[in-house]
């Protein structure tokens, strides 16, 4: 499991590198999305309408912030569960984007996608919004203001910290994690990645 | 009679929403220090150190430990000799989550309604639950709860035929799904009989325990013991990258039921677990 810095925008070659496990730094501009950005995305893909970033080689944080308090640039600012997204993340990936962050487990349709168009599955900590926060040096709003905490903001981030768990390659993290300390007794296996073909 | 204003309720609620977002309580400080401990895994020793940071972080900083920032659940324990005067009690608390999220800078997270999904901007409605009790005092106990946990909770009626082994079954299953959803290590409510609805309320007010305190009657007691070491064999670990601490604690509420019925509620909590009271 290697330490990798990645600089946006992402390039295939890059996402070829990140394995599953790795520890992914990332620096340079990425976007905020939630589940009710997505849909007006998709939408907007839908009706011909053009995104409201470049999606060549972007990477996507699922997030919803707290109001910055006076002198902050955002507030606490850490992953909400992906599985929201699974709807909308194949025909993010279809357009270009090359890296999500989120938290939590996703369909097989997603893990495909990432084989499929190129793209890695990122987690960063649960929780931990204070701490991520301080990761992140700017933050703008560029789309779908009305939504509030939900809408698309701009971050500039430096060394973000995230954790790989699906790859360009099929590996699968949480599978292999989580296999390394199942106990023998358990009711409860961890599920195995389905092997696409 | 004792006489409580409800602006004294509103007070209460506003600070308190605040307070649990901020500062992380005792029981679960002890409890994620006890984990540290546990812990063999390497990955989940590093999610724990960052989770021990975030909230020393928030404490500081005075900055919400998470930004979800919760629906805040407002349980009330009213002696029965109290008077509440000065206007509609349900509206005294909405007005104090109103201002709490607003001053606090707290995430406005809830909407108008299901389908409409437009958001309030107050983070109204809480959810208020009332017990009336002896006494002449009003106990207010909050939590702020985070939606990736409530989420992955489950409910089922079991058949009284599946009995203890039948509803453990269900209850680790659903703390496996849950998985890194959830954001453990977790805490897990578990609601055991009553009927469809109590059910639910128990295992939500197994929840409000301290953390790791155990059931008064030794026998669940032992069940929640047991259920601790299975769910922590599951191999989950912190934030599911694999380790042996999956759970915390498990809490488990009880009551009598029908002749037919095994109804089993487990309520999944996070490790960012913002409960605060206080008595008025
Ligand atoms: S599950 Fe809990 S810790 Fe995780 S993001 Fe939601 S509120 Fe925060």
């Amino acid at each position: 499991m290697a330490r990798i810095h990645v600089t946006t925008p992402i390039t295939p070659e890059q996402v070829r590198q990140i394995r599953a496990g790795d520890e992914v730094l990332i620096t340079g501009e990425i976007y905020t999305a939630r589940d009710a950005a997505h849909k007006r995305m998709v939408e907007d893909l839908a009706a011909g309408r053009p995104l409201p970033f470049d999606p060549e080689g972007a990477v996507i944080y699922y997030v919803g912030p707290t109001p910055p308090k006076p002198g902050q640039v955002i507030g606490s600012a850490g992953p909400t569960t992906s599985y929201r997204m699974d709807k909308y993340t194949p025909t993010m990936l279809r357009h270009g984007v090359r890296l999500v962050i989120g938290k939590g487990y996703r369909s097989d349709e997603v893990k495909a996608a990432l084989q499929e168009y190129g793209g890695a599955y990122l987690v960063a900590t649960g929780g931990a919004g204070a701490l991520l926060a301080r990761r992140i040096e700017e933050a703008e709003v560029i789309a779908y203001e009305d939504l509030g905490a939900e809408a698309i903001r701009r971050l500039r981030v430096r060394e973000f910290p995230t954790i790989c768990i699906n790859d360009v390659h099929g590996g699968d993290q949480y599978f292999a994690g989580q296999s390394q300390w199942v106990k023998p007794d358990a009711m409860v296996k961890p599920k195995p990645p389905v092997a696409s073909e | 009679m004792r006489e409580i204003h409800v602006d004294q309720v509103a007070d209460a609620v506003a600070r308190l929403v605040q307070e649990a977002n901020f500062k992380l309580s005792d029981d679960v400080v002890r409890a994620l220090s006890q984990a540290q401990s546990l812990e063999e895994a390497p990955v989940g020793q590093t999610v724990l150190m960052q989770i021990v940071e975030n909230y020393t972080i928030a404490e500081t900083e005075q900055v919400p430990m998470c930004q979800d920032t919760g629906v805040a659940l407002v349980f009330l324990e009213i002696g029965q000799d109290v008077h509440l005067v000065g206007g509609d009690l349900y509206e005294a608390i909405n007005r104090g989550v109103a201002r709490g999220y607003t001053e606090g800078r707290l995430r406005m997270s809830m909407l108008n309604d299901p389908i409409q999904r437009v958001n309030t901007r107050d983070n109204t409605p809480a959810m208020i639950y009332v017990d009336i009790v002896p006494g002449d005092r009003l106990k207010i106990k909050v939590d702020t709860k985070g939606g990736g946990s409530e989420n992955m909770s489950q409910l089922k009626m079991l058949p009284p035929s599946a009995g203890w082994e039948g509803a453990k079954q269900f209850i680790v299953e659903t703390v496996a799904a849950a998985g890194p959803n959830a954001c453990p290590p977790l805490l897990v409510g578990v609601g055991i009989g009553g009927n469809f609805d109590k059910c639910a309320l128990l295992a939500k007010k197994a929840l409000l325990r301290e953390v790791g305190s155990p059931h008064p009657d030794p026998e669940w007691a032992a069940r929640e013991q047991e259920l601790l070491e299975e769910i922590n064999k599951l191999g989950v670990g912190p934030m599911g990258l694999g380790g042996v601490v999956t759970a915390l604690a498990v809490h488990i509420e009880v009551m009598g039921c029908h002749i037919t019925a095994l109804p089993v509620a487990v309520n999944i909590e996070c490790h960012s677990h913002r409960h605060k009271e206080v008595t008025l």
